[in-house]
């Protein structure tokens, strides 16, 4: 009973967002504006989102699907955010597509000529998924303007796998696709790098998770639905009620049925 | 205006760099200027003005990015 | 199980234990969280990027251009009446050689007809209603839009367009609108429906929605070969044939100008009446310019536009041509139906410095603009003596021939330009806002509008004895 409730229940949250059923794996591509998202959703989908030299391209998400050593994979592009609180309708759609569309990965692309601000996002996102993946993106750019990046001590000091890339070119994709084939079958469980608050903020957090459990059981990240509460931010609260009560869950819970599947989510 | 007393990040001169000390704003404008790393002890500098002279483009944490002035008064900075 | 009401009992008690922390704090802990990960993030940076001999960026030195106190406005004007130039001299050879082999083939269909002695009636239908205004569109509409685009998106790989918001912002920000509107007319070039989705980059509700209900004032895809041609027809031609191309590119300036006036305007009326409120923050990221991958660009560009025109073509103008040609060509009584509507039509469409078949046009093209054109062009034909249309001048000559001056000229590219949004952009409005009294009053605003400007400069022509 205790996993077949996991599976189905995974599979139903989703099917607030995604609806491909034929799809082994659901992957988020997320990340700032102007990084290069809808660059690499076309590389990788072969379809042709608009892209352009300018943060908003892309204001609704798309969805296309590829192929990769068997499985078949479903990409969705982002609109891009400067963060994941919530003060905006795109935010918000980022937010809960990661949060409780729970994709078997999310990759943040990244503008390697840019890595504060953009590591930033990706320290967001991992405190909400372990399943990350970060593409360094324009590291052509950074070449050219001798920008040196040591992704291999980036990629240890995070914890989540870090793939510099070059999207307009071809450059480095097929390793991207190779990781989060990986990823989302298990063989790679990253290990991210938690941020610690201070003692009473954490102390705080730790409490009001545990609190969570019964609410949401072992399906979303209930420290960082703390952390959102105790900040203020009760659009999460929303959400909650929103995927986690719908109708469509409660239907598809009782009948659902569904081969367990691996992963490393706890 | 070579001074270093405290100013706003609109009435820095261009070129010259401030460190964010408080911000002005509450509510969503809070949120929103933090988000774009306007954090206390944050090296901003102005570099252009529209030619208009509104809004104004700074460098913040590797980025340019364009505020008006109404903005950049929210913005308390120390010139460096 | 799923989530029982016992379980939001629970939820709501954790968020009240949240509350009561918060408030002990004292402090905002949201700047806390915010500075804990920006100072995660900085100490990780210094970490492993290391920059050997920084080099001085071009960025710098166009950006002093481009955004100069001198050359700003102008460059954007030069760069906009170079576009339009590039644009209408490049369509034309291919306007012309397009027109021949379209209209060629049709003598031949024609030919094909009379000797399986097909009846006049399917003739008509096929040849002259489906076939000819497909072969309208496709000569007039895809020559100007192959071109135009790749260099538009040229200027959009290159990081033009984030400067020309910077640039415009202040004027903007003087109406009580978002500078990003700037951004959202530019995608408005291409569709309207494009640019009202686009007005989601707009966070703030009020200035988004100003955005949309004025998108529809920059000439889309459908609009703009049409003040091309018109532009060309009546202005170009009546100067010297060098200089012919360039009047026409200052014609459709002058207009581009008049609907970036008019949205000015129309912001202001709106954020001072329906739409009052304080300006939201305005934050605009200046990417660094890109060099855009010319040849694939152009390449692609090329080929998406001249599908889409293309697809387009089948799907609307097509139809629309079959359904124009059974109006023109079905009688009640001893006048067809389009007489009939657009007799009904004349009185007005005269004040307005129009005439009955224009006013017509323009409300058979609510479904796609780029249809209005073709449903003209196929009323006057039907109405007078069969013309070969194969020609800019004998598309003048069949204009003149039915009373067209300039007036009615500058007037059908004033009305196309300021009238109620297409369909299509009316349906995304629709969708975007979820209220049916804002869509309803996009297509007023913009009709009111056309009707006066148009009523004002027929009037005056009219009063001066100017035509
Ligand atoms: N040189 C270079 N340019 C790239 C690369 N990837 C993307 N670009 C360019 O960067 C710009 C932005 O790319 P997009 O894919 O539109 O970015 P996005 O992240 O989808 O942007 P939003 O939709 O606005 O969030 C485009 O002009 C791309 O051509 C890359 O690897 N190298
Ligand atoms: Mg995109």
């Amino acid at each position: 009973m205790g996993l077949t409730y996991q599976r189905s229940a995974k599979r139903v949250l989703r099917a607030n967002f995604v609806n491909s059923p034929a799809s082994d794996y659901i992957v988020a591509l997320a990340g700032n504006p102007n990084t290069g998202k809808s660059t690499v959703f076309n590389a990788l989908t072969g379809l042709k989102q608009h892209t352009g030299n300018w943060p908003g391209k892309t204001v609704i998400q798309a969805y296309g699907n590829y192929r990769y050593k068997g499985k078949m994979i479903t990409l969705v592009d982002l609109p891009g955010t400067y963060s994941l609180f919530t003060n905006s309708p795109e935010e918000e759609v980022a937010r809960d597509f990661i949060c409780f569309g729970e994709p078997d990965v999310t990759i943040v692309v990244v503008d390697a000529t840019c890595l504060e601000r953009n590591l930033n996002f990706v320290l967001q996102v991992m405190e909400i998924t372990p399943k990350t993946i970060m593409c360094l993106n324009l590291i052509d750019e950074a070449r050219r303007r001798n920008i040196h990046i040591d992704y291999k001590k980036l990629q240890d000091k995070l914890g989540v796998p870090v793939i510099p890339t070059a999207a307009r070119n071809g450059e480095g994709l097929n390793q991207l696709k190779d990781t989060v084939n990986r990823l989302a079958s298990g063989l790679i469980c990253p290990n991210p790098r938690q941020l610690r608050y201070e003692d009473s903020i954490e102390k705080t957090i730790e409490e009001l998770a545990a609190e969570l459990i019964p609410t949401l059981q072992d399906r979303i990240n209930k420290r960082w639905i703390a952390l959102r509460l105790i900040e203020g931010d009760y659009s999460v609260i929303a959400s909650i009620k929103k995927y986690l009560g719908s109708s469509t869950f409660k239907e598809e819970f009782e009948y659902g049925t569904d081969t367990p599947r691996m992963g490393c989510f706890k | 205006m070579y001074t270093t007393e405290e100013t706003t990040l609109a009435n820095l001169p261009l070129g010259r760099r401030g460190i964010v000390k408080s911000l002005d704003a509450e509510g969503i404008i809070r949120r929103r200027l933090l988000d774009l790393g306007l954090i206390p002890g944050t090296v901003v500098e102005p570099i252009r003005k529209s030619p208009a002279g509104d809004p104004i483009a700074f460098k913040i944490r590797g980025a340019v990015i364009a505020l008006r002035l109404e903005e950049g008064h929210r913005v308390c900075v120390r010139p460096l | 199980m799923g989530q029982t009401p016992q379980e939001w009992v629970v939820l709501n008690d954790v968020v009240h234990k949240a509350e009561t922390f918060r408030n002990l704090q004292g402090e905002n802990i949201h700047d806390k969280i915010v500075s804990n990960i920006y100072a995660e993030a900085e100490s990780l940076v210094s970490d492993v990027v290391e920059l050997t001999n920084i080099k001085k960026d071009w960025d710098h030195r166009i950006d002093d251009i481009v955004t100069s106190r001198i050359f700003g406005y102008p460059l954007m004007l030069v760069l906009l009446g170079v576009v339009f130039w590039l644009t209408i001299t490049g369509a034309n050879y291919p306007s012309a050689l397009l027109a021949d082999l379209l209209f060629g083939l049709e003598e031949r269909f024609t030919r094909l007809f009379q000797i399986l002695g097909a009846p006049a009636w399917l003739h008509g239908l096929v040849v002259l209603g489906t076939y000819r205004s497909l072969a309208w569109v496709v000569s007039v509409m895809l020559p100007p839009m192959a071109i135009f685009f790749p260099i538009f998106t040229l200027l959009e790989d290159l990081g033009y367009l984030p400067r020309v918001a910077f640039n415009l912002d202040r004027a903007f920000k003087r109406v009580g609108a978002h500078g990003k509107q700037a951004l959202t007319m530019s995608i408005g070039f291409g569709c309207n429906a494009a640019g009202v989705l686009a007005a989601r980059i707009i966070d703030s509700p009020r200035e988004r929605l100003i955005a949309i209900l004025t998108n529809n004032f920059v000439p889309c895809n459908g609009r703009f070969p049409t003040l091309i041609l018109i532009s060309t027809i009546f202005i170009g031609a009546g100067v010297a044939s060098t200089y012919g191309n360039m009047a026409a590119s200052a014609m459709v300036i002058g207009l581009v100008l008049v609907g970036i006036s008019v949205t000015l305007l129309v912001s202001r009326v709106l954020s001072r009446t329906l739409l009052r409120g304080e300006p939201s923050l305005f934050s605009l990221e200046l990417p660094p310019y890109r060099k855009p991958q010319v040849g694939r660009v152009i390449v692609r560009s090329f080929l998406d536009r001249t599908i889409f025109v293309l697809g387009r073509a089948v799907v609307i103008a097509a139809p629309a041509g079959t359904i124009t040609w059974i109006l023109a060509n079905v009688y009640i009584g001893d006048l067809s139906i389009v007489a009939h509507a657009a007799g009904w039509l004349e009185p007005f469409g005269q004040a307005l410095g129009l005439d009955g078949i224009i006013v017509l046009a323009f409300l058979l093209g609510l479904p796609a603009n780029e249809i209005v054109i073709p449903i003209m062009l196929m009323s006057y034909l039907a109405a007078g003596a069969m013309l070969e249309l194969n020609s800019l001048s004998a598309m003048r000559e069949l204009l003149v021939s039915q009373g067209w001056t300039w007036v009615t000229a500058l007037n059908v590219m004033l009305f196309s330009l300021l009238h109620f949004p297409c369909g299509t952009t009316l349906l995304t409005i629709r969708k975007e806002t979820g209220s049916f009294k804002w869509t309803v009053l996009s297509a007023v605003i913009t009709t009111a509008i056309a009707i006066v400007v148009c009523f004002l400069i027929a009037q005056g022509a009219r009063i001066f004895d100017l035509v």
